[in-house]
């Protein structure tokens, strides 16, 4: 088969009903455009969340769960090594939620080279008091400077510093809180531990993460201040945040960690996994639509090429009795599908970019994302190429059935008809 | 002896539709190399059907086909196709030219499906055929930019471009008047004499069959004569 031959009369065929060449292309442009366009926006969108998601959780989390003893008295016993063993009323041991010997697992942490930094952390429920009023919330002991390195948290103060933590008996509350307790910068806050203890902290800032929930509960203090505010030693930690250079080896060294330090650990994967069914939703659903537009797209071809064999059974006819064979035939019209495909597919991923671009520069402000200022757009490649390859595969099969039905035009029938 | 160009052996063709009815009945012929034959017969005696089982474009028959001495009865599709581009050049009645090309593509096609030349010496034997029967003026013109007999010329220089085995025809003087019918003739005479070109001419000009080497009487889908 001589392919510059057939591309050569493809392309003349296709001259010769320009017009409706240039319909079909359209529809497939339109397609395509739609699909670039879903598809950067949603995975934009996706790529947005999973920051948001990644700047606020760590890798991996060490910590200390609260559970009852693996391995009870009754499994060390020789006597009854052999036989099943039923326990009930097992109570949960109180290991305290401190990582025992939290100093050694960070510093050796910090030397792996799969991890890009550890922020130590003290979680712990208090009550804010506000006159007679008590209200429930957490306070987080942080490393301000690892917090800040790890998590950007200064993105969410929106009154005061994070480096003000570093005064004694500082603390910075949600906005939440804030609002509640008609608290602002400079403020005593007087806080109440689960235990009865009993501290007054100035507030130096206010968060604001546009998460209600957190906002309304919770407030950073520095670690010694946590410590104190507990009555717990200096080696106190109850939480090992980890930042990894590769997110996806965290469900791995989650279980690596926790077996060699003997703590719980959870990765990112696990403690998120509902985020990740949200942007698998996303994908789907642009997907979807930029292959049902290219479906309808693919309609108006198959159309398109059934008039025109309607119309050049003189020339097929013509074709096949100078020894054009059914098969040189059949890529002909496949081809003439194609290069509409390409042709309408390449300027669709022109208009997909223009259209993403224009996206691009529409202001998009909230609370949640003080980073953001415009609508989030992910320029990938990848789109793009899967964008052309769907334009020529769907005109490739929208060619097939006429093209197979051109290949057998019998020119007897045709120039008898004469 | 002469090579047979063409030759067949009880071929017969039955039509199913409306009713079954047989139009060739065992038709034993052969065509030597260098000959001018001409098929002469009522309407509807079955010449046209003749032509198209014998130029491969029907494959649907009994009995056998030879063409250079080689049976091709039962080959595929593709290899049909290679025989008549390489083989076969065919002029039909109504000229049956390609309206997307121009004059000189539409005779280089052939040529280019082959593959056989680069597309240069293509170029340059279809500008010499279009020289031959005087159309060379007319290369860059589009088909429907020229008369009957014009067009007719064209399709011509396009059956020899492949230096076929021999050349078939359709009554391809039926839709011209009498003096593009002789031009048409005198070109066919032309070839077979000078290049010693097989020529197989379908007619019913009589005038036409009797300047012929050999003529074919068909009837009742019977050769006759
Ligand atoms: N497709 C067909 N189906 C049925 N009968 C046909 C078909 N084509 C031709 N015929 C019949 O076959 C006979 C021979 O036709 P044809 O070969 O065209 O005759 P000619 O060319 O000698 O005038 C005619 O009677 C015609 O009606
Ligand atoms: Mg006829």
């Amino acid at each position: 088969m001589n392919f510059k031959l057939i591309l050569n009369i493809a392309i003349h065929l296709l001259r010769a009903r320009l017009k409706q060449s240039i319909v079909a292309a359209v529809g497939v442009t339109f397609g395509i455009a739609m699909f670039i366009t879903l598809v950067s926006f949603m995975h934009g969108l996706n790529n947005m969340l999973d920051e948001l998601m990644l700047n606020r959780t760590p890798h991996v989390r060490l910590y200390n769960e609260i559970k009852p003893t693996e391995h009870q008295p009754v499994f060390l016993s020789e006597q009854y090594k052999k036989s099943v063993n039923f326990i009930s009323s097992i109570k949960p041991k109180d290991r305290g939620k401190d990582i025992y010997n939290s100093k050694a697992i960070i510093h050796y942490l910090k030397q792996d080279s799969r991890i890009i930094d550890v922020a130590p952390k003290i979680t712990t429920p208090v009550f804010f008091n506000s006159g007679t009023i008590e209200i429930s919330g957490v306070v987080y002991g942080i490393d301000a400077v690892a917090e800040e390195k790890l998590f950007r948290l200064s993105d969410y103060i929106i009154e005061g510093n994070i480096s003000d933590l570093t005064q004694n008996n500082s603390i910075i509350i949600g906005k939440g809180l804030a609002d509640k307790m008609m608290l602002k910068r400079g403020d005593i806050l007087k806080v109440t531990t689960a235990k009865g203890n009993l501290a007054s902290l100035k507030v130096v800032g206010i968060t604001q993460i546009g998460i209600a929930e957190l906002d309304n509960t919770m407030s950073y203090t520095s670690l010694s201040t946590a410590q104190k505010l507990l009555g717990a030693p200096k080696s106190y930690i109850t939480d090992i945040q980890v930042k990894l250079h590769d997110i996806t080896m965290a469900p791995a060294l989650a279980k690596e960690f926790s077996a060699k330090f003997n703590v719980d650990a959870i990765d990112y994967q696990t403690s998120n996994s509902q985020f990740e069914t949200g942007s698998t939703v996303r994908s789907i659903i642009s997907y979807a639509v930029g292959i049902v537009l290219l479906i309808v797209a693919g309609f108006g071809i198959y159309n398109i090429l059934n008039m025109m064999i309607f119309e050049k059974m003189d020339s097929i006819a013509i074709l096949k009795a100078t020894g054009f064979s059914g098969n040189d035939v059949k890529w002909i019209f496949i081809l003439l599908s194609m290069v509409i495909g390409a042709a309408g597919g390449l300027f669709g991923l022109l208009f997909g970019f223009i259209f993403t671009s224009i996206i691009d520069v529409i202001p998009f402000s909230t609370a949640a994302l003080p980073t953001i200022k415009t609508y989030p757009i992910d320029y990938n490649s990848t789109y793009y190429f899967v964008g052309i390859t769907f334009a020529l595969s769907t005109t490739f099969i929208a060619g097939l059935f006429p093209a197979l039905k051109a290949s057998k035009v019998d020119p007897v029938e045709i120039i008898r008809g004469k | 002896m002469i090579s047979k160009v063409l030759e067949t052996k009880k071929l017969s063709k039955f039509f199913y539709d409306p009713v079954k009815f047989q139009v060739l009945k065992e038709i034993d012929m052969s065509i030597s190399s260098g000959e001018f034959v001409s098929i002469v017969g009522k309407s509807g005696c079955g010449k046209s059907t003749l032509l198209y089982l014998l130029s491969t474009m029907d494959t649907d028959y009994e009995g056998e086909l030879f063409i250079n001495d080689e049976l091709v009865t039962g080959k595929t599709d593709k290899e049909f196709a290679s025989i008549r581009n390489e083989k076969i050049g065919f002029v039909f009645q109504f000229h049956y030219l390609l309206t997307e090309y121009n004059v000189l593509k539409n005779v280089m096609l052939p040529g280019l499906k082959l593959g056989k030349l680069s597309e240069e010496e293509i170029e340059y034997h279809a500008m010499e055929h279009l020289r031959t029967l005087d159309m060379h003026e007319q290369a860059l013109k589009m088909p429907n930019q020229l008369s009957g007999g014009q067009k007719q010329r064209v399709a011509i220089a396009r059956a020899l471009i492949n230096k076929p085995l021999i050349i078939m025809g359709d009554e391809p003087t039926g839709n011209l008047d009498h003096k593009n019918s002789n031009l048409v003739f005198d070109i066919f005479q032309k070839l077979a004499i000078e290049h010693k070109q097989t020529l197989l001419i379908v007619t019913h000009d009589n005038d036409f069959a009797t300047k012929t080497n050999r003529i074919i009487t068909m009837e009742d889908g019977k050769i006759i004569k």
